[in-house]
């Protein structure tokens, strides 16, 4: 059953759950699509999370309770969900600066890493912490390692890093405490005013892994 | 066309357009002034349409020397001073700067936030359709510094434009701030929640355009230590495991995993940035119904004013 909190004068999170299922998400995206399909009044914009989806929109026009009786309307009547795309990104593990250390760390040989990494199945959850940080769940279990003690400052845009389950694309140079493992060509923040964001939300992910010299030769 | 050249800038002086509205899905907040509201006014003196650029100045202070061309400009939100050569005047006002005159605009009686806007074009960089600048990446319009040049295209001069500009009460700042619960009170004790509604908290310096820390009570998570990242929305009361209350603001991280104790409604947001750190600030919880009812008088008593204007 969906829970339906209202936050301030401007907005209501439509929660599916308490726990990261794959379920929840499903749910989420399930409203994310009907809702562009079909948006409220004085919609202003949705963000879907892993187990909710944010509603925002204009207090001047509508209000919580009219929302949330348009959002039970169209869960009563789900749409077929959109096809998630799948990428292809490829990824260079060598002279990754956190590859050794998460070997020591899962007791897995670096090849060993790099090959769970590539095997893994992965999905986009959400967007978040800076612009075009897409969050993919599917990180293998043997990877999962708690985050770094200290973040590491001025971390540049392209690297592959992991933590938890998670694994994610930096974009921008930030500071982070998750596991470097590779870098990568493909740019979530793609520079293209049509495309702005390379990957919807729910869209899958594969790695697939190339040499330094084909890393170094790609566009 | 007027250019203009920074001679100093503090820290955290940056170009803002309305926002940059729709990407939160993508991990991008609206950013835009920190208050809309005196943002908002500023740009209506000369019609500005909302997409046009500002530069709003923080407590840091701002000077700009005029090297080619003449421009009206006001000044709005906060009381700064504005001085125009030795000539000392004040926010809210409606001025004409020429080529050789060093405008300085620094802090004053009250306020943290000003909204410096011209008869003309202000060039700035876009991002996304927008000049608003997100603090963390620099994307957008950008954040001034010393020896940039400012352009102002089809810059005009409004002799008959200059003069003061009123300053609705509700442009003022706000020690008393609306919230609603929620969306995670759930994981607070009856006790916290009462310390949220009936005691003192006060602003502190951890305070930049993301957010503002507050201190006060400890209104100390029960259990909630693991909840999913969920969405963050300008006007939440996040609290850390350490019991402290930070208000997300203008260039907030669009998902977090800290519970929400509470939201701020949007009309007392402007009010609220133009406190002062270690100023005194109160919750008073409203309902959904009452912030919606908040925000309709807000947007009213704004058209009135912006319409009464021209």
């Amino acid at each position: 059953m969906a829970l339906y909190r209202p936050i301030a004068d401007h907005a209501v999170l439509v929660e599916f759950g308490t726990a990261i299922t794959d379920d929840a998400h499903a749910q989420v995206l399930a409203l994310d699509q009907a809702l562009a399909a079909n948006p409220c009044k004085g919609f202003r914009e949705a963000t879907p999370a892993f187990v909710n989806l944010l509603v925002d929109f204009d207090p001047v026009q509508t209000d919580h309770a009219e929302v949330e009786a348009h959002l039970r309307r169209l869960a009563d009547h789900p749409l077929t969900p959109r096809t998630p795309a799948t990428w292809d990104v490829p990824v260079c593990y060598e002279n990754a600066p956190d590859l050794a250390e998460v070997a020591r760390g899962t007791g897995l040989s670096p090849d060993a890493v790099i090959a769970a990494h590539l095997a893994g199945d992965y999905r986009v959850y959400l967007y978040g912490f800076a612009p075009g940080y897409a969050y993919m769940g599917g990180l293998p279990e043997p990877l999962k390692l708690d985050r770094k003690t200290t973040p590491v400052r001025g971390v540049p845009a392209g690297q592959i890093i992991i933590a938890g389950t998670m694994c994610l694309i930096t974009t921008l140079v930030m500071p982070t405490g998750w596991w470097i493992i590779g870098r990568t060509p493909t740019r979530v923040l793609t520079g293209d005013a049509a495309r702005p964001f390379l990957f919807d939300v729910g869209d899958h992910i594969r790695f697939h892994r190339v040499s330094e010299a084909a890393f170094e030769a790609l566009p | 066309m007027t250019r203009l050249r920074v001679a100093f800038a503090g820290p955290h002086i940056t170009f803002q357009d309305a926002g940059r509205m729709g990407h939160l899905r993508f991990g991008v907040p609206a950013s835009g002034p920190m208050d809309r509201k005196a943002f908002a006014i500023a740009q209506s003196v000369f019609s500005n349409p909302p997409e046009a650029a500002a530069v709003e100045i923080s407590l840091g202070g701002l000077a700009l020397d005029c090297i080619e061309g003449s421009v009206t400009f006001a000044v709005v939100g906060g009381g700064f001073i504005v001085q125009i050569g030795a000539r000392r005047l004040g926010a809210w006002q409606v001025h004409t700067l020429h080529q050789g005159e060093r405008l300085v605009i620094r802090p004053g009686p009250w306020g943290c936030w000003t909204y410096l806007v011209f008869a003309g074009r202000l060039l700035a960089p876009h991002w996304l359709g927008s000049s608003a600048t997100h603090g963390q990446s620099g994307l957008g319009g950008g954040t001034l510094v010393s020896g940039q040049e400012v352009i102002v295209q089809d810059a005009r001069t409004l002799p008959a434009a200059e003069g003061a500009i009123p300053c609705p009460i509700w442009a003022r700042p706000r020690p008393v701030i609306h919230a609603v619960l929620g969306p995670q009170d759930r994981f607070f004790s009856p006790e916290s929640l009462d310390d949220l509604a009936s005691q003192p908290f006060y602003l502190t310096n951890a305070y930049d355009r993301m957010g503002l820390r507050l201190r006060g009570p400890s209104l100390t998570p029960v259990g909630a230590l693991s909840i999913p990242s969920e969405p963050i929305v300008r006007g939440s009361v996040q609290v850390a495991g350490d019991g402290l209350a930070t208000v997300m603001l203008a260039d907030h991280g669009t998902t977090g995993g800290y519970p929400k104790i509470a939201t701020v409604v949007s009309d007392d947001l402007d009010g609220f940035v133009q406190l002062r750190p270690n100023d005194a600030v109160r919750f008073k919880l409203v309902s959904p119904a009452q912030a919606v009812a908040m925000a309709r008088a807000a947007d009213r008593a704004l058209r009135a004013y912006v319409t009464r204007g021209r």
